[in-house]
């Protein structure tokens, strides 16, 4: 089969002025030698011949193509070109089922309509799925409000699972990561106020910015990333699986089973992991400024609570709420929107990820906008 | 099709299993298994659930590393380096629910595997044995342009075979390949799979379920029980055997009916 056990093609097909415009073919006519065959087919297309195939040693069906292709040419059937035994068995086989019908070809508008189309179906995309999750906002709230008057139809085992799953195993990460954060905002703070000689502040820009804006902002692009994929995977698994259809058959609610215990979990375990964001963010200042300010603990402590009002806190707490709500439901609805295939899950899942970091980041862009503006 | 297999079962085996043990962890699927199977016969594997019917095609297939004993085909231990190589290219498979590539065309898909092993070969002949290979498998070539999720589960599974017969494989290996067809669609399936089999001068190593498909397509009949082959024969050898799977595999009223079928087939 590889080329290097068959140096030499060992297929022929011989036009010879001598045999009275007769072409014999002779050999392998074999997928190893096609290459081969078909140059040499294209190589005699011009002339006028008869074909003679009886000296065709072994057949295969790609060698049966190139021999109807070439008996197309000439103009003769499978009676007239000596092909015998199991080999004619074999080509007529081949022959009868490939026909000369093609595809149509595509027809393509031209280039400016394309790119017109192109942008109109992302703009009404754009409106659909914003519709869509309005809506699918409404029937989960339509569905909590029925869970409040029922509260038996919580489903508490799959919401403590999905809190453990999306809250307890993503803080030491979390942790990890605003620690960072806020010793990299603390040498920033250093570097530039140092010039000042006004290195006490680093310890105002540190918790300034932990508390009102990066604990929880942090903590929800986590979560957009981790956890909305995640969900949209899940429930997206589960559509192309028929077990969405399963729940529904068995006079289940797929929002009261699979979205409401995710929502909530979020909804708990959010504002819990932006607290612990915060405080990790301040110790990662702490430890910068106490390394290489010689700020110590009773100062940094001391200018913290002169700094932290109640206000800056809960313009950064009040957030996290609506960040989960978003990043929960943009991740569900992704999921119960896969349609069957391995391709689907993953695409939807790059957009569930998209669409609530874009969402996150907006919001929180509006909310700074919102509480500057009311002077918090 | 009796003769057929009379006059070539005298020839080496094509795959030639010896001993032949899987296990994962303490669970033993297969024990001192042995098996052949020869040249230009469609051998039908049958055996209850969970018996390791695909366990033992996906050994053959080096996709799974066997514990013990040895697997030959075509000659070659699957153990040397190469073995691999010459398995993708002299054997084609049909898995069970086809496993086209979904994001790739019916065309694409067939194509795929003379791109891999045969680059040389110009776009333009390649598509055209590709389509060939598509209208072989019974289909209209007005299906290559589709994407495997727009094809029905028949439609499908002639796509997964045209691109298993796509390198023009002497041994083709088939998981259940009428299994969620209609009748209909099965016994055409079966029949597509006679023909192709006997044009093409193919070796088939069979995994079903389907009664019919034993009845009407397979020369030998490959029971696995008791983690090994527990017979090999043709139907009618088997039939006699005293045990109690094969007594109520081929003595229920759907063996009987299929029996039935296959003898007015005949007469």
């Amino acid at each position: 089969m590889s080329a290097d056990k068959h140096p030499e093609s060992n297929a022929e097909l011989l036009s010879d002025p001598s045999t009275n415009g007769r072409a014999l073919a002779s050999g392998d006519w074999t997928l190893e030698n096609v290459n081969a065959l078909s140059v040499k087919i294209n190589s005699l297309a011009e002339q006028t011949f008869q074909l003679d195939a009886s000296g065709i040693s072994r057949l295969d069906a790609s060698g049966a193509v190139l021999l109807g292709q070439l008996m197309h040419l000439t103009g003769q059937d499978a009676n007239d070109v000596g092909l015998t035994g199991q080999w004619r068995t074999l080509f007529e086989a081949v022959d009868s089922a490939c026909d000369e019908e093609h595809e149509p070809a595509p027809v393509s508008d031209p280039q400016w309509q394309q790119v017109l189309a192109h942008i109109g179906r992302v703009t009404a995309g754009f409106i659909q799925s914003t519709r869509e999750l309005l809506n699918f906002m409404g029937i989960t709230l339509h569905r909590c409000a029925r869970t409040v008057v029922h509260p038996s139809r919580l489903r508490l085992t799959s919401t403590v699972y999905h809190m453990e799953q999306t809250g307890l195993n993503a803080a030491p990460l979390l942790m990890l990561l605003a620690f960072l954060v806020g010793a990299v905002v603390a040498f920033l703070g250093a570097t530039v106020l140092s010039t000042f000689g006004a290195e006490v502040f680093v310890i105002d820009l540190v918790t300034f910015a932990f508390v009102r804006e990066f604990g929880v902002l942090l903590t929800a692009i986590l979560m957009a990333g981790r956890t909305a994929s995640a969900f949209c995977a899940q429930i997206g698994m589960m559509k192309s699986r028929e077990e969405l259809d399963a729940i529904r058959t068995l006079g289940l609610d797929a929002i009261e089973v699979l979205v409401l215990p995710r929502l909530l979990a979020l909804l708990i375990t959010l504002p819990l992991l932006a607290f612990l964001a915060t405080i990790a963010g301040l110790v990662g200042g702490l430890m910068v400024s106490m390394l290489t300010l010689d700020i110590n603990l009773t100062l940094f402590l001391d200018r913290v609570e002169q700094t932290v009002t109640l206000n800056h806190y809960l313009v950064g707490m009040i957030k996290a709420p609506i960040f989960a709500v978003v990043i929960a439901l943009i991740g569900c609805l992704e999921g119960l929107q896969v349609s069957g295939t391995a391709q689907s899950v993953g695409e939807h899942t790059t957009t569930a990820v998209v669409r609530s970091l874009t969402m996150v980041i907006v919001i929180d862009a509006l909310a700074a906008i919102y509480f500057m503006e009311i002077g918090w | 099709m009796v003769t057929d297999t009379l006059k070539k079962t005298d020839a080496s085996p094509i795959v030639r299993v010896r001993g032949l043990e899987n296990r994962f962890g303490s669970d033993i699927v297969h024990q001192h298994l042995d098996l052949d199977v020869h040249r230009g016969e469609i051998l039908g594997v049958v055996g209850g659930s969970g018996t390791g019917k695909s366990v033992l095609m996906r050994s053959i297939l080096g996709l799974l590393r066997s514990s013990g004993g040895t697997i030959e085909v075509f000659g070659k231990n699957l153990k040397e380096d190469d073995a691999q190589k010459m398995l993708s290219l002299r054997t084609g498979v049909l898995f069970q629910d086809g496993a086209l590539f979904s994001s790739l065309t019916v065309l694409e898909n067939v194509e795929l595997p003379l791109k891999t092993h045969r680059p040389d070969i110009p776009v333009q002949l390649r598509r055209d044995l590709a389509r060939s290979k598509i209208q072989l498998s019974g289909l209209s070539a007005s299906a290559s342009p589709k994407m495997p999720s727009e094809l029905s589960g028949g439609m499908r599974k002639r796509v997964a075979l045209a691109r298993a017969l796509a390198l023009e494989p002497e041994l083709l290996f088939l998981d259940e390949p009428t299994a969620g067809l209609d009748p209909i669609g099965a016994a055409e399936f079966d029949s597509l799979l006679r023909t192709l089999q006997r044009a093409l001068g193919l070796t088939v190593f069979l995994i079903t379920h389907d009664l019919d498909t034993l009845y009407t397509i397979c020369d030998r009949v490959a029971v696995i029980a008791d983690k090994k082959i527990l017979a090999v024969g043709t139907l009618k050898e088997i039939e006699q055997l005293d045990h109690k799977w094969i007594k109520s595999y081929f003595h229920g009223p759907r063996a009987r009916a299929a029996r039935q079928q296959e003898g007015t087939a005949a007469g």
